[in-house]
């Protein structure tokens, strides 16, 4: 089904490496996602990458299961497998390997130290993966409303935002079918 | 772990499974901490509050996702390496095949009608979730004029010169945890150089 088989190693690498750099979350990683999936290798658009991060909102569990998709496209089912695998094995083990430390190191006074700073840093770096999405799809006004809209909503609601992700699709649906 | 607490409950590995599953499976629209407290605190009664706050500030800390890194850490303290790898195993699982199946038709969307306006509109409206995100996360993590100047420093370094994710993770994480660093209890609060 799948020629591209050559490619595993280098998605094993650049997921391996991907892995490390989900701190406070997997959009953290989104930017220097976008270009090595994107720039670099060529394996999707960034239009398409967009396409993977959004619908994975919509699939339960873990927020970056997305990258199952990616592998699926660049080389089929074994692929998929091993982009997963190698997205969450580094930090898994890392954190295996921590969590046994760590109530060990409960007066270390570094401890709060490092969860303290790097509070705001994995903000920023949410914040940038977000910007880097949004120079990409917010191309043409509606993609602003329904962005701004379900910005909205989400800060003064409950609401489970899989019901937003549905309701952009409708909307873009209608709205952008001419 | 023998340190005079009592005996965790020790479920079997097809437990862990089961749960982690379950949780895996039913946790749409992100927020999979939440799901994880119901499923582990309230229900199972394997963790107590504490130790599930206690758990997740390491998963915050740790790169990874919170919800992976949470299933390692549980998965671990219930039934050790084998928990650790059943939990994880058992909460990707129904996601990771959702986006496999995704990933297939995904290549046929072209044929269909109407599918790439929906899945702008889909990308539109994921922007407005990951910004609510980002704003939460701030409103519950950061505090003070100093951690905003770290996060605008880091997605500036990030996003308008495009540096290395990696570089300006270790940078700037280094300059915040040393600005953070263990101090005189006494003058911990106040001191600014």
């Amino acid at each position: 089904m799948s020629t591209n088989l050559k490619e595993i190693p280098a998605l094993l690498l650049v997921f391996g490496y991907l892995s490390l750099l989900t701190v406070g979350g997997g959009m953290a990683a989104y930017p220097e996602m976008q270009t090595l999936v994107v720039d670099v290798h060529h394996w999707l658009t960034e239009e398409q990458l967009i396409h993977f991060y959004s619908v994975g909102q919509l699939a339960p569990g873990p927020n970056m299961m997305m990258v199952a998709a990616i592998g699926e496209k660049v080389a089929g089912p074994l692929a998929s497998l091993l982009v997963v695998v190698a997205f969450f094995l580094p930090t898994a083990l890392m954190t295996f390997v921590v969590g046994k430390l760590w109530t060990r190191a409960e007066r270390w006074p570094w401890r709060e130290s490092i969860r303290k700073g790097l509070a705001p840093v994995s903000v920023g770096l949410i914040l940038s993966g977000c910007i880097s999405m949004a120079k990409v799809a917010l191309s043409g006004w509606l993609a602003v409303v329904i962005a701004v809209a379900v910005f909205g909503i989400l800060l003064k609601s409950k609401i489970n935002p899989a019901f937003l992700i549905l309701g952009g699709a409708i909307v873009g649906y209608f709205g952008l079918k001419g | 772990m023998s340190d005079g607490t009592p005996a965790p409950p020790r479920p079997s590995i097809l437990e862990i499974f089961s749960a982690f599953l379950l949780i895996g499976a039913t946790s749409f629209g992100g927020g999979v901490v939440a799901y994880l407290r119901s499923g582990l605190v309230a229900k199972h009664e394997w963790l107590d509050d504490k130790t599930f706050v206690e758990l997740l500030s390491i998963s915050q800390t740790m790169p990874g996702l919170n919800a992976t890194n949470m299933a390692i850490l549980v998965g671990d303290r219930l039934r050790g390496a084998l928990g650790a790898i059943a939990a994880i195993v058992g909460i990707c699982l129904p996601g990771g095949l959702f986006m496999f199946v995704a990933g297939l038709l995904y290549g046929y969307h072209k044929d269909v009608s109407g599918a790439a306006e929906a899945l702008k509109g889909v990308a539109a409206a994921a922007v407005g979730l990951v910004l609510a995100t980002t704003v939460q996360i701030s409103g519950k993590s950061l505090k003070g004029i100093v951690d905003l100047l770290f996060v605008a420093a880091t997605a500036v370094c990030v996003a308008v010169f495009h540096w290395s994710v990696l570089y300006v993770l270790l940078g700037a994480g280094f300059l915040a945890i040393l600005w953070y660093r263990p101090r005189g209890a006494a003058k911990a609060e106040e001191a600014a150089p």
